[in-house]
């Protein structure tokens, strides 16, 4: 297999964003995904927001591990520096990446084996630390790449292509999101682009930790009867709590619902996080409340999608570290290296 | 038996108890020493223990400068009862034994041919102090002052030294000088002062300073510019990152602004450590994580994703007795493979190997530079005996001149300029390609990362030849490496010799001290202290030069010489193994004592040719 070039030439009359890029500047290569793949969606709706906030695309840096989705970078983002990391250890590298340099957005893609599984521990401790990310798990429940062994996700009694089920509990990434501190938490479902776009632009505007599960089907391995993640069975159990729009700028904005069905949250960065409710008692703000209405739902069988968390006020790691503006991969000797007076003067301690 | 007389140039030992606050009443022993101007060095024995297993401090007092551990002791200061046989046993014929005598032991808990100095240090305190935290801490500083006695101490330095501990806390100033004249005074009106061993003012100390290596190492690493150090805790190197903390709070912190200009982040696991080392330098900055072996252990498949990636890392690796958890809390040189070659696949490192913390400094600086230069992973290999001991060295030296060397990196400008950019492309013919720090350029410049193969544009392929022309590529930049690591250190013996020794690391003082022993015995030594791998060509020259090489190492299985032959394909015969490896430091004793009989073994029974 080599690297596939998509065609450069698109219609004229392609819409522009702001910064006159089309959508086409937010693609990446072809991808090497089977057809009909539910990643191919998500990566889609990765294109489709960053496009919609004319995010330059130079300043995101896309991380991954290990798997079908840990591939998919290299099918959004061309103009975008990207890191296919180790397995089940995206979160580190984005840490550290993070840490480098404040000023970028930082989009960590990953997956139910890399991230329920091999890399659970770093999933929760990048949560748990408040990394300014977006962290996608596209969720399928199977590895594919190694032909559909169940994956920590799996939930317990669903059946693998061969018809044999899954012993073990599962691993509830958005409960254990919730637990550990992230302050942006969605659940989308790759056949529902019109709920995911908007998903992924309130985390990418988000500051801190935002963690999206994505319930991606595996039409290879995992979209059959008997199966808790195909296109039937989500759609079939799929209990959206609300619907968000994102709108940028300080404009404000007409509330033309019924009252009560409508809730706006301000981010820190100014933009408005407009949410049509449909669960009407589901409140977004509310951890604690947020955790027993999804293990409520879960216990009966529904997968409960939308906007599910968000601290609108939240920091981030360099907030907690105090560190400087300036981004480190930008200083220069001086605002690094004490020099010889300083040396001299500890030498002279140590005597 | 006489008993033992020495004057600037004999060991005492404490015995202890872990806990007891012991710890800093004997580093104001070994620091009086110094300031009177006589070289000390202080090592201590420690258990995987906080609280209650034994612990030993050893001084090592010596005008002559020799700095590596000598083996025996002259004075023992005995305060563990749960060791005091094996203690007992350690003493040199002729020498001194100090223990609190308030309870009385039979004679034959002694032995026949030592001074035996009993003090009844409980009952003095008992006597002084109602508090039992006190009657511990105390008795410490209490025995320090009947030392002082003994040894001919100035009792003023010692003073001096309190006033400077305590300069933060003035009330405890009083009250330890107190302790320490009780002392004195006791031992003056009880005991027969001095004993055989003295120490006398002198001037051998010149303008060396006296810190751990470990400190010194994170001390390298701000002035290397290091903004991101991602560790999680293991002994014995926890005491670097916490070092690069206390040195980044005093240098790194705006003064208006209260803001760092560095991240320090306890990680979850050595994984997750080099794993954002990784992400940090892949994004443009200096970082570093401090571990020991088994988190070397765990690091691999990262280490291997650096290699092939091309991404600076800095890892320092302070040695500790292995496998597994091994000895966690005693020295050893057993990473050396390890670390050469660590993770799957061919991969190589760049190893750097100080021998005091002066080096640790410096290489520490160093390894930020030449991690940049090569875009690899850099070791620097240093261990506990001297990471977590304090040793005198060279003070530290600094360039106002000098830039950090930030490598192959393009510009936006160059990238505007239309320079063609490719990530495994070798432009230069030294096998470093150009890299590019994410956010560069708008339309130029971005590549994806992978550990997976690619063509020197940075396109995914597992075609066979763009597979192996990368890899030949690496082994081009492990030969620009060469040229760069510090270069080995080669002494030659008074007289001309067919015989070499090759060394490196902690091993430095006790390979000095046996390179003169060893010459009062007529045997004449050339040596080389490697400091770098890959080994610079003075190696093979070094080799060449002689019939017979000892490898000195500290572990069981002669690493470096396996490195040495394995890489420069020199003859194993011609490189005998001096090999120690129990968890304590290697001795000027050993090393001589096992060359010497080996010489002597050479000479006795001829080599006989194979016949055919």
């Amino acid at each position: 297999m080599t690297y596939l070039p998509k065609p450069k030439l698109h219609h004229p009359k392609l819409p522009t964003n702001e910064l006159g890029f089309t959508r086409r500047d937010y693609e990446g290569s072809i991808s090497t995904l089977c057809a009909g793949c539910g990643h191919d969606s998500i990566s889609a709706a990765i294109v489709h927001a960053c496009f919609e906030l004319s995010l330059p695309p130079h300043r995101i840096a896309k991380l991954s591990g290990i798997g079908c989705s840990s591939k998919t970078p290299t099918y959004f983002l061309g103009n975008s520096h990207g890191f296919n990391s180790v397995h089940g250890r995206m979160p580190s590298v984005l840490t550290g990446a993070n840490l480098a340099n404040r000023d970028l957005i930082y989009l960590g893609v990953s997956g139910d084996g890399d991230s329920a599984s091999i890399g659970l521990g770093q999933f929760a401790h990048s949560i748990r630390r408040g990394v300014n990310m977006v962290y996608i798990v596209e969720n399928n429940g199977v590895y594919g790449l190694t032909k559909g062994q169940f994956s920590a996700t799996a939930d317990k009694g669903a059946r693998n292509k061969r018809g044999l089920a899954n012993l073990d509990e599962p691993i509830d990434l958005i409960g254990m999101a919730l637990q550990l501190g992230a302050t942006y938490i969605g659940r989308g479902f790759s056949g529902d682009k019109a709920q995911l776009v908007p998903l992924i632009k309130g985390a990418l505007t988000h500051k801190g930790a935002a963690f999206i599960d994505c319930i991606s089907p595996c039409v290879a391995f995992n979209n059959h009867v008997g199966s808790t993640k195909s296109f039937d069975y989500v759609r079939e159990h799929n209990a959206a709590v609300n619907f968000l729009d994102v709108i940028e700028g300080r404009d404000e904005i007409v509330v033309d619902h019924a009252p009560g069905t409508v809730e706006v949250v301000r981010q820190h960065d100014g933009s408005l996080l407009k949410l049509r409710k449909i669960a009407r008692d589901y409140d977004p703000t509310d951890r604690i409340a947020a955790m027993n209405f999804l293990q409520q739902h879960q216990a009966r069988g529904e997968i409960v999608t939308g906007l599910l968390y968000v601290d609108p006020d939240a920091d981030d790691l360099h907030g907690y570290l105090d560190t400087a503006e300036k981004p480190f991969n930008q200083m220069t000797d001086a605002e690094l290296c004490p020099g010889t007076t300083a040396l001299e003067k500890l030498n002279a301690a140590l005597r | 038996m006489r008993p033992l007389e020495a004057v600037n140039d004999f060991v005492v030992k404490f015995a202890n108890v872990n806990g007891s606050g012991s710890a800093s009443a004997n580093q104001l022993f070994a620091k009086s020493i110094l300031r009177m101007g006589v070289p000390a060095t202080p090592r201590n024995i420690f258990p995987s223990n906080i609280q209650g297993l034994p612990t030993w401090y050893e001084v090592r007092v010596s005008e002559a400068n020799h700095l590596g551990a000598r083996g025996g002791t002259d004075l023992m200061v005995a305060m563990n009862p749960q060791t005091w046989d094996q203690d007992l046993k350690s003493i040199e014929p002729g020498g001194y034994l100090f223990y609190d005598s308030t309870r009385p032991l039979p004679p034959s808990k002694f032995r026949s041919d030592i001074t035996v100095i009993g003090m009844p240090l409980t009952a003095i305190c008992n006597a002084e102090y109602t508090d039992s935290r006190q009657r511990q801490l105390f008795k410490n500083i209490i025995y320090v002052g009947a030392l002082s006695a003994l040894l001919d101490i100035d009792p003023a330095v010692l003073e001096t030294l309190i006033g400077e501990q305590f300069k933060a806390k003035e009330k405890l100033i009083d009250v330890n000088i107190h302790a320490l004249h009780l002392g004195r005074d006791y031992a003056l009106q009880n005991l027969a002062c001095p004993i055989g061993l003295r120490v006398r003012k002198a001037d051998a100390i010149g303008d060396r300073i006296f810190i751990e290596g470990n400190a010194a190492a994170g001390l390298g690493a701000v002035y290397g510019g290091a903004t991101v150090c991602a560790w999680y805790p293991i002994t014995p190197s926890t005491s670097l990152a916490e070092g690069f903390t206390r040195y980044c709070n005093r240098y790194r912190v705006d003064k208006e602004t209260g803001k760092k200009r560095f991240a320090i982040v306890q990680a979850e696991d050595e994984l997750a450590s080099i794993g954002m080392v990784i992400g940090a330098a892949w994004n443009g900055a200096r970082a570093f994580t401090a571990t020991s072996g088994p988190g070397i252990s765990l690091m691999q498949e990262f280490i291997g994703l650096a290699h092939f990636a091309e991404i600076p890392a800095v890892i320092f690796d302070v040695q500790r007795a292995g496998p597994s958890t091994g000895m966690p809390t005693r020295t050893q040189q057993c990473d050396v493979l390890t670390a050469a070659y660590a993770s799957h696949g061919d991969t190589k490192h760049v190893l750097l190997f100080p021998e005091d913390p002066h080096e640790c400094f410096e290489m520490s600086a160093l390894a930020f530079d030449l991690a940049d230069r090569l875009q690899t992973p850099v070791f620097v290999l240093l261990d506990l005996d001297i990471g977590m001991n304090e040793r005198l060295c060279a003070p530290f030296r600094w360039d106002d001149n000098r830039r950090m060397d930030r490598g192959k990196v393009m510009t936006a400008e160059d990238l505007e300029a239309g320079r063609d950019f490719g990530r495994y492309l070798d432009v230069d013919g030294d096998g470093i390609p150009y890299r590019t720090y994410p956010g560069t350029h708008p339309t130029r410049g971005a590549f994806f990362t992978r550990g997976t193969s690619r063509d020197r544009y940075a396109r995914y392929t597992e075609e066979g030849a763009a597979y192996q022309d990368n890899m030949e590529r690496l082994l081009r930049k492990f030969d620009t490496a060469k040229t760069l690591v510090p270069r080995p250190i080669r002494r030659a013996a008074a007289e001309p010799t067919r015989l070499g020794a090759i060394y490196y690391g902690s091993s430095s003082a006790a390979m000095d001290e046996a390179v003169s022993l060893l010459a009062g015995q007529g045997i004449a030594l050339d040596t080389l202290r490697v400091r770098g791998f890959p080994f610079h060509e003075d190696v093979r020259r070094f080799v060449s030069d002689h019939d017979q090489v000892f490898v000195v190492e500290q572990n069981r299985d002669a690493q470096l010489r396996t490195l040495l032959i394995t890489e420069e394909e020199f003859d194993p015969a011609k490189l005998s193994r001096v090999l120690h490896y129990d968890g304590s430091p290697i001795t000027a004793r050993f090393i001589a004592g096992r060359i010497a009989e080996t010489v002597s073994s050479l000479k006795i029974v001829p080599l006989r040719k194979a016949v055919p």
